[in-house]
């Protein structure tokens, strides 16, 4: 490149390699997709497999690559560069004041949530908003739930658990089987079901303790499987693939409760119209409650010495043990407390759904728990906050987006790409940022003041 | 003893092809140590192609010339399935290379999601089945032995052999192995580093197409979800033969098919992944490095 | 056991340790002793086992024979080999560093110290339970754990950084903050790898202005693997050297600077030099010895040299039998001196009285390996083991690398009443 001082020429060639590269995206784009996008297998009427040409799509989703890479190369890459540039140039500012808003940012964001429903009723009335309550806000809330459980282990232990959909299956079975069973109730069921799953994430995490990174993560993938196999084939307990329903509701510690037949019925009690969507609220305010108690809990663990051995752990495991830290102790509790507030989701999930089967619990879930708390930044509670809303609210507002029937005609329906854009979006948000949204880690004392802890020097743990 | 043989045969039919995947798994691992979990989706992929250019030949031809089509199904499934790896590793993996160690598991698991769902999305959600390619099925000393199960068993170690010959016997071979060693010191002795884990890549993607065609022909119907289930067996199979060891995929394919096919038939059906399973956890908490693996010891 | 008899004990005692791996010898019959508020030195060449014999110690391997002994400042004794590594330096209070400096690099100074608090913390939050729910002592055995942290970093000199991230540190501040963290685990022996390793000069002095603080003022013995020797000399009182993992060399500094057999080991040169460094050094009789019986069949032209290969390159693997051949005599050039040296049992014999040796598996203790080697050694007959001396014990001891067992076992008393039966029979 001789023209590289020269403004024009260098644009000249820039739109040059744009074309270039878009020819050979095009190209690449074309082997690709002419057979699965290109040709689609449907079925005649005699059942058979017959092929139905698409070549329109073809030309569109091409031709759609093809403006992808042009732009990419001329606009985005150019512009990222000269960005990376103006960084480094720009005078470092010491400790910017920070903003009044970025200060109290927990104390809005806890208030905005628990005014949340309130809004909602307001502005879309009792049966409007239970869409918005349900969908939203509780399916938000559990994956929250999930993740900070998820976080104990992965994100300050360092320990890589890809079957963690596990201990939240052992959490609803719990709830749905002796709540169905015996009839006991949530309350008592809520603490049984996180005990349980304790206990069986110190029964997985036993045998696992001696294996590292990869190891771990496989074993504790097949862990998940195998209990999800036995859900399905264990049929004389949990019905098998049918599933267990009929689970009970949760009461409102036993004052009142949200069953219609019911003499305490809510709207009896308070002599108020009936409506499904007081359940949704109060199952709101209820996975609120669980969710802010796991964050609690994280931050007051992480300032004892427990939570600090486990970052240690994921720093360095030898230098733990050189220090007369007991290691597999400190595992075992990590997996456990992690366990615990999958047991929770679980058992809340089952009251929640009224019905469990083996369907829920897939490792695709573990998956999304996982990419959740890594998209979030590992170990950072507001950053996993913002990806679960990020990443199940993205794909749940899909469902919303009816305009895009105008667009696309009236077969066209939007939830089907969910999974599509989800799997996308983990990829393109793990290139754009790999360490996460919230890349720095809050250290858990200090002397002089606070300094959040560059990502850099975080290490990511070996098991 | 002619039902244990004939289990057998089964699970070697089918440890051929976890095997074949496998390979990609250990490939991938050993030169980049990462996780690919996407490769259980291009098995997949490589499946649905053979299945497109299936339906394309018999719409051509009027009958069903078995391995006439066979061949043209591997072919263009080893070519387009290659051509999906190639262009993922170098959008989705490459970018990440050298960075935080989850950060390439987390794309992978997003490029697993994202394929099956995108063929979901292309091909419908149903099941695609097709009729039988090959139906004759021979007795030998009351084993019943389908071609089926011959010709996956025969491209199998054709594969396997082409296969060994170009990791041990060439350039290309020495420079992967080199790379697995130490990258940064391989680069340093002038080999095409990211050259050489694209070729991984292909290579990897070429078998796992193989494996989706013979996978296509023995069960005659695939789904977008198929790359699940084969492909963590796959992976299973891997660790369980020391992952990185490319003899230790092949034998673990085996063993997992073996399991498998014993299981089913001496105990429970519903059962046998559990087996495979934990099987796999008990020979990992046992074995920490697999069958083949190289121990891996940390200094202190 | 009163409390000036204790502080007069070794803090470590460390009794014919062996570390095999394999069939390589990393480790072969080492004893040493550290004494109570002393800095001893632990030096050698590359690959003389100084980081293995560490590693046993701390608990990172279990020795394949051997005993350490910790005598704590109440007299309390811990056999280290015996105790799972993370409670050496939980119960017998030993704390190390390592050669490739491990701290917690995504956390704070100040964070890095307090996980060194670990178990008195975790008592002090009632093992979490407590402290989780805000009861207990843990406000109060923070804040001390605090001051405590806070007392190091300013020994170290890093109270500026406390709210750094390790990783952010300089090479040299790195070095004394693992120094620092190690001790607010408030050891009664700190275990230093080399801690002088890729310093410049001013970090060194501040490494040793540390180190002598210490020993100063914590009342904490110093055990020290040091690859330079000027610094083990400026600060050590007391100095090992160990070549192909057997001790060549114990004593003070000044004693050890000029042993020859640590001048041949460290310098390593060839033969010849060896002759010119030992004339320098004025050690005539040493250079009679050399002269005498050169061993240049087996030992290799110059390997010794700090340059020289790994210790697989010159000791043996084992035989067929799985037992451990003894390092080659021509492996080291201490060896080569204590072979002409050579202390063995003083009753030994060139070859069975009458031509067939007594069946000495009969003593309880002695296997068929152990037979052949005390036949190797010229041991054949009861009556030869019941006449030994202590001397001998000792000696025959070091040969199997047996820690007190032959006493134990009693195998005099039992050779004496075979030597009686079999003379009896006769």
């Amino acid at each position: 490149m001789t023209a590289i001082s020269q403004d024009r020429p260098a644009n000249t060639s820039l739109v040059q390699r744009g074309i270039r590269e878009a020819l050979y995206a095009g190209a690449i784009s074309f082997g690709m997709f002419f057979l699965l996008i290109g040709i689609k297998t449907d079925q005649n009427i005699r059942n058979e497999l017959i092929l139905v040409p698409r070549w329109g799509l073809l030309a569109v989703v091409i031709a759609l690559v093809m403006a992808g890479r042009f732009l990419m190369v001329v606009w985005l890459h150019p512009y990222l560069e000269a960005r990376k540039l103006q960084k480094a140039k720009a005078p470092v500012v010491a400790h910017a004041e920070k903003s009044a808003f970025v200060r109290h940012w927990t104390k809005i964001a806890i208030g905005a949530l628990i005014l949340y429903p309130v809004v909602i009723v307001l502005l879309v009335g009792f049966q409007g908003s239970l869409k918005w309550v349900d969908n939203f806000g509780i399916q938000i809330l559990i994956y929250v739930m999930l993740a900070w459980g998820l976080n104990i282990v992965v994100g300050l232990a360092g320990l890589l658990d890809l079957g963690y959909v596990a201990f939240y299956a052992v959490g609803a079975y719990c709830y749905a089987l002796l709540g169905t069973e015996f009839g006991w109730s949530f309350w008592i069921l809520l603490p049984a079901a996180g005990a349980m799953a304790a206990f069986w994430g110190v029964i997985l995490g036993f045998p696992v303790l001696r294996l590292r990174g990869d190891y771990l993560a496989i074993v504790t993938l097949a862990f998940g499987e195998i209990i999800r196999l036995v859900l399905i084939n264990w049929r004389e307990v949990t019905n098998g693939t049918a599933g267990v329903s009929g689970i009970p509701k949760v009461t409102f510690f036993g004052l009142f409760d949200f069953d219609v037949s019911s003499p305490y019925y809510i709207a009896k009690v308070f002599d108020i119209a009936q409506s499904g969507a007081y359940y949704k609220i109060f199952l709101y305010y209820l996975a609120l409650a669980l969710a802010l108690l796991t964050a609690f809990v994280t931050i007051r663990l992480r300032r004892l010495p427990v939570g600090r051995a486990w970052e240690a752990l994921r720093e360095d495991e030898i230098a733990c043990r050189s220090l007369g830290i007991n290691t597999t102790n400190t595992k075992l509790t990590a997996f456990a407390i992690g366990a615990m507030f999958g047991g929770f989701a679980g058992a809340f999930f089952a009251a929640r759904q009224g019905f469990v089967s083996p369907e829920s619990f897939i490792f695709l879930e573990s998956a999304i728990i996982l990419a959740i708390v890594v998209l979030g930044g590992m170990g950072s509670l507001t950053g996993i906050a913002i990806a679960a809303l990020v990443m199940i609210g993205g794909t749940e507002i899909l469902r919303e987006l009816h305009f895009l029937k105008a667009v696309f005609g009236e077969g066209f329906t939007p939830e089907l790409y969910r999974m599509l854009l989800f799997g996308s979006a983990m990829v393109i948000v793990m290139i754009w940022k790999p360490r996460g949204f919230v890349g720095s880690r809050e250290p858990t004392a200090f002397l002089h003041e606070r300094k959040a802890v560059s990502s850099s020097f975080t290490k990511e743990g070996h098991g | 003893m002619e039902y244990f043989v004939q289990q057998l045969v089964n699970g070697l039919t089918l440890g051929s092809i976890y095997g074949l995947i496998a390979i990609g798994y250990t490939m991938v691992y050993g030169i980049i140590g990462m996780i690919n979990f996407a490769h259980g989706d291009i098995f997949m992929i490589g499946s649905f192609i053979a299945l497109i250019v299936f339906l394309f030949l018999v719409s051509i031809f009027a009958s069903i010339n078995v391995v006439l089509f066979l061949l043209i199904m591997m072919i263009v499934a080893m070519l387009l399935t290659s051509l999906w790896n190639w262009t993922i590793e170098k959008v989705a993996y490459r970018p990440l290379r050298g960075s935080f160690r989850l950060a390439p598991l987390i794309t992978a698991i997003g490029m697993s999601i994202a394929l099956s769902n995108f063929v979901q999305v292309t091909q419908g959600p149903r099941n695609k089945p097709i009729p039988p390619m090959i139906s004759t099925v021979y007795n030998v000393f009351g084993i019943s032995i389908s071609a089926k199960q011959i010709v996956i068993v025969v491209v199998t170690a054709v594969l396997l052999t082409i296969f060994w010959y170009l990791v041990n016997k060439t350039s290309l071979g020495r420079a992967q192995r080199a790379c697995e060693q130490d990258r940064k010191m391989a680069a340093l002795l002038g080999i095409d580093v990211d050259r050489t884990i694209s070729i991984t890549f292909i290579m990897g993607a070429s078998l796992a197409a193989v494996a989706g065609t013979l996978y296509l022909m023995y069960y005659g119907v695939v789904v977008f979800s198929d790359g699940f289930v084969p492909g963590v067996k796959a992976f299973t199979a891997a660790v369980l033969g020391g992952i990185g060891s490319i003899p230790g995929a092949v034998l673990g394919g085996l063993l997992i098919g073996f399991i498998e096919g014993m299981w089913s038939a001496y105990f429970s059906i519903d059962y046998k992944d559990v087996a495979a399973f934990s099987i796999l956890a008990i020979v990992l908490i046992f074995l920490p490095s697999g069958i083949l693996g190289r121990p891996e010891v940390e200094k202190v | 056991m009163n409390a000036t008899s204790v502080m007069n004990m070794p803090i470590l005692k460390v009794e014919h340790l062996s570390m095999k791996f394999g069939g390589l010898v990393a480790i072969g019959d080492l004893s040493f002793e550290a004494k109570r508020g002393e800095i001893t030195a632990l030096i050698g060449p590359n690959g003389a086992g100084k980081t293995t014999v560490f590693n046993c110690i701390t608990g990172f391997y279990k020795p394949s024979e051997g005993m350490i002994t910790l005598t704590g400042r109440d007299g309390n004794q811990f056999l280290l080999e015996r105790l799972p590594d993370f409670q050496i330096p939980a119960k017998a209070k030993v704390a190390r560093t390592f050669q490739n400096i491990r701290l917690f690099s995504g956390m704070t100074l100040l964070e890095n110290l307090l996980v060194a608090q670990h178990n008195r913390l975790m008592q002090a939050s009632g093992f979490t339970v407590l402290g989780l729910l805000g009861f207990g002592g843990y406000r109060k055995a923070s804040a001390e754990s605090i001051e405590l942290a806070k007392h190091w970093l300013e020994k170290a000199d890093l109270i500026d950084r406390a709210d750094d991230p390790a990783g952010d540190l300089p090479y040299g501040a790195q070095r004394r903050l693992e120094i620092a963290r190690a001790m607010c685990t408030g050891p009664e022996l700190l275990c230093l790898d080399e801690p002088a390793a890729g310093l410049n000069p001013k970090e060194s002095l501040a490494l040793n202005a540390l180190l002598n603080d210490i020993k100063a003022t914590s009342g904490t013995s110093i055990l020290l693997i040091e690859h330079d020797m000027s610094v083990v000399m400026q600060i050590s009182d007391h100095v090992v050297v160990l070549e192909y993992g057997r001790k060549i060399s114990d004593g003070d500094p000044a004693s050890v600077r000029s042993d020859p057999r640590v001048i041949a080991a460290y310098l390593g040169v060839e033969d010849d030099e060896v002759t010119e460094v030992l004339a320098a050094v004025g050690d005539e009789q040493v250079i009679e010895e050399l002269d005498a019986e050169p061993d240049r069949a087996h030992g290799p032209a110059d390997s010794s040299s700090m340059m020289a290969g790994p210790v697989s390159d010159t000791i043996g693997h084992s035989d067929d039998d799985g037992e451990t051949v003894k390092v080659s005599p021509g492996a080291s050039k201490a060896e080569q001196y204590d072979h002409r040296h050579g202390t063995g049992v003083s009753n030994a014999l060139n070859a069975p009285k009458g031509g067939t040796p007594d069946k000495l598996t009969l003593i309880k203790g002695i296997g068929p390996v152990n037979e052949r080697k005390l036949n190797e050694h010229g041991i054949f007959h009861f009556a030869q083991i019941a006449a030994w001396t202590e001397a001998d014990v000792k000696a025959a001891e070091a040969y199997l690398e047996f820690d007190g067992r032959i006493a134990r076992e009693d195998w005099i008393g039992q050779a004496k009443a075979l030597a009686a039966k079999s003379g009896g029979a006769e």
